[in-house]
């Protein structure tokens, strides 16, 4: 008896300690129960809609799926073809690369800096600059006019430009030649950077008190510059962080811009970006399969650099 | 001792930086402008200016034929027209005001009240901006079939509500409302949703009018994809598509069509623009 007493005893502590963590997670969410049904609307359908896609995705990834027949699991064979036998998306990984560390840090810097300059303006214009600066992405056939500027024929308007002042003489093929591609695309980019992130800063600049500039004049506050320094970038922080995160997802999914301008695929895939490898794998060969293993690639890429530039942000503000 | 200042309600700023800030802007704004004084210009194309090789900028000979042309294709169409655009402005108009009410909820307490999970739901969301829609679009489809959803308007409206962009916008924004005034609010027996509703919103008003422009944008030009097959139930950037497929010979109405699509975003944009300018000078009452 006593030594099955015992046994009970032992076999019932760990019973009773998860039991007590279930008491307790139950007690915090009825503490916190107002906090849990404010979150309840958004946290179902983001489930539904985002989280289980991207897992069912993240599975597909280790199969081969050609859309019609049900997907077979052939375990890390994408991944290894990914990096072994494919050379272009080798090529895709080194202009992506290229692409979003020049246009990433100008296109944040630049959106920062206009939204700033706009925010010193009378408010009567800056609603209507702010469309002209925004206009890229919100009228719809940006890229038609750049096709038509850098079209290869001498009617182009930059070649004609060009030969008009003497500078060459024969038309350049600008979409078409592998030397001016990655320039060419990077001015688009670069041109269309001022997008959400830009919006977001305009917004953020409004929501600082005024009362913070008066007091800082009062403060001895001389220059716009110094203003900048010590009162509207520590409150813009949230949206600094904001905006960060926007460049780094926009400019590692460049893509729709290269195909739009150099042609998917483009000449000897010089302007062959990750997004685009990944569109003509799963739009074009229907091998799912393949395609999720590089969008999977690409996320684990853009969350190490998110983490990476977070820190950064996180030093500089203190 | 004193220099006389140029503007005196401004005294940390000047002239000659005003100006030069001005100056920018505008070589700027004149680049960005591209593509809207095109999409313009050749709305009021005739068709041989369209045509025209090498192409033309500017319009020469302004008409409206173009928009003639269209509302006569329109009232050709098998479903009455005002059936489409009735389809878009309501997806629009649910599906962006639900998103915003729905994520700044979600923000309010994700920044504002301390509760296990969420921090980790938080950089769920962020991190989920990262992962590629196209390979999701599959997966999607699935789960729109399970809930029998296809050929509803809900496939587009509900997954509207519950998009990443939004509540990441609110949360960066919840962060600059000052605790001590939700506290107070408590201290005077305000409920969390009044709370919520007529202290916090107010606050953050730049932040959901910018949100606004975002989802109007995405769900203004939702063609219904592969989720809506009914006629009547279609979008109207589908069926303004379709009067496209006609090939060359539509070349005219297709420049009036970029118009009509373009110019609803921008007049949204600028009454919602034009609200966020003028919050800074009516929002006094923070950190009172």
């Amino acid at each position: 008896m006593p030594v099955l007493a015992e046994r009970k005893l032992s076999t019932s502590i760990p019973f009773l300690s998860t039991r007590n963590k279930l008491v307790s997670l139950k007690n915090e969410i009825i503490k916190h129960r107002v906090s849990y049904l404010f979150l309840a609307p958004y946290a179902i359908i983001f489930l539904t809609f985002t989280v289980i896609p991207v897992v069912v995705s993240l599975f597909l990834s280790f199969t081969y799926f050609n859309i019609l027949e049900t997907p077979k699991f052939i375990g890390w064979q994408n991944y290894i073809r990914l990096f072994l036998g494919d050379d272009i998306f080798l090529i895709a990984v080194k202009n992506t690369f290229l692409l979003a560390a020049i246009t990433g840090p100008i296109g944040y810097l630049a959106s920062f800096l206009f939204a700033w300059f706009i925010n010193e303006l009378p408010p009567k214009i800056r609603a209507f600059l702010i469309l002209l600066f925004y206009a890229p992405s919100i009228s719809g056939n940006v890229y038609m006019i750049w096709t038509v500027m850098f079209s290869g024929d001498i009617y182009g308007y930059v070649n004609s430009t060009l030969i008009k002042l003497g500078i060459i003489n024969e038309p350049i093929q600008w979409l078409k030649d592998p030397k001016y591609m990655m320039p060419v695309i990077m001015v688009v980019i670069l041109w269309m950077s001022l997008g959400t992130g830009f919006l977001a800063f305009v917004a953020g600049l409004q929501s600082i008190e005024r009362s913070q500039y008066e007091a800082a004049i009062v403060d001895g506050i001389k220059n716009r510059w110094q203003e900048l320094w010590y009162i509207t970038l520590p409150n813009m922080k949230p949206m600094l962080m904001f905006g960060a995160v926007m460049a780094i997802t926009n400019s590692f999914a460049v893509g729709d811009v290269t195909a739009a301008l150099a042609g998917l695929p483009s000449t000897d895939y010089a302007a062959h970006t990750v997004v685009n490898h990944l569109v003509d794998y799963g739009t074009i060969r229907f091998e799912m399969g393949y395609a999720s293993a590089i969008a999977t690639v690409l996320f684990i890429v853009m969350v190490g650099c998110n983490r990476i530039i977070q820190n950064l942000l996180r030093k500089l503000g203190r | 001792m004193v220099k006389a200042k140029y503007n005196p309600k401004r005294p940390n700023r000047s002239l000659a930086g005003d100006i030069a800030n001005i100056v920018v802007l505008l070589i700027f704004a004149a680049f960005t402008a591209l593509p809207m004084v095109y999409a313009i210009c050749n709305a009021f194309k005739p068709l041989d200016e369209i045509f025209m090789f090498p192409p033309r900028f500017f319009v020469r000979n302004p008409t409206l034929d173009n928009f003639r042309d269209l509302f006569l294709l329109m009232a050709q169409s098998w479903v009455p027209f005002s059936r489409y655009i009735f389809n878009t402005l309501f997806i629009t108009a649910v599906g962006t005001g639900g998103h915003v009410i729905i994520a700044s909820m979600a923000a309010y307490v994700l920044e504002k009240h301390k509760f296990p999970g969420a921090k980790l739901f938080f950089n769920i969301v962020v991190t989920s901006l990262m992962f590629s829609p196209v390979v999701t679009a599959i997966p999607n489809y699935m789960v729109m079939a399970k809930l029998n959803w296809l050929d509803t308007y809900w496939a587009l409206i509900i997954p509207a509500f519950g998009y990443s962009l939004g509540l990441f916008l609110m949360k960066q924004f919840m962060i600059t409302v000052p605790d001590s005034l939700i506290e107070s609010a408590r201290m005077d027996g305000a409920s969390e949703f009044r709370i919520f509703w007529q202290i916090v919103m107010p606050c953050v008003k730049p932040g959901w009018l910018t949100l606004i422009i975002f989802s109007f944008q995405s769900l203004w030009g939702n063609t219904g994809g592969t989720f809506i097959y009914s006629e009547e139930l279609k979008p109207l950037p589908y069926a303004l598509n379709q009067i496209l497929m006609g090939g060359y010979a539509r070349a005219g109405v297709g420049a009036a069509v970029v118009f009509i699509m373009m110019i609803i975003p921008i007049i949204m944009f600028m009454v919602t623009q034009s609200n966020v300018i003028q919050t800074m000078t009516t929002s006094g009452f923070k950190d009172e």
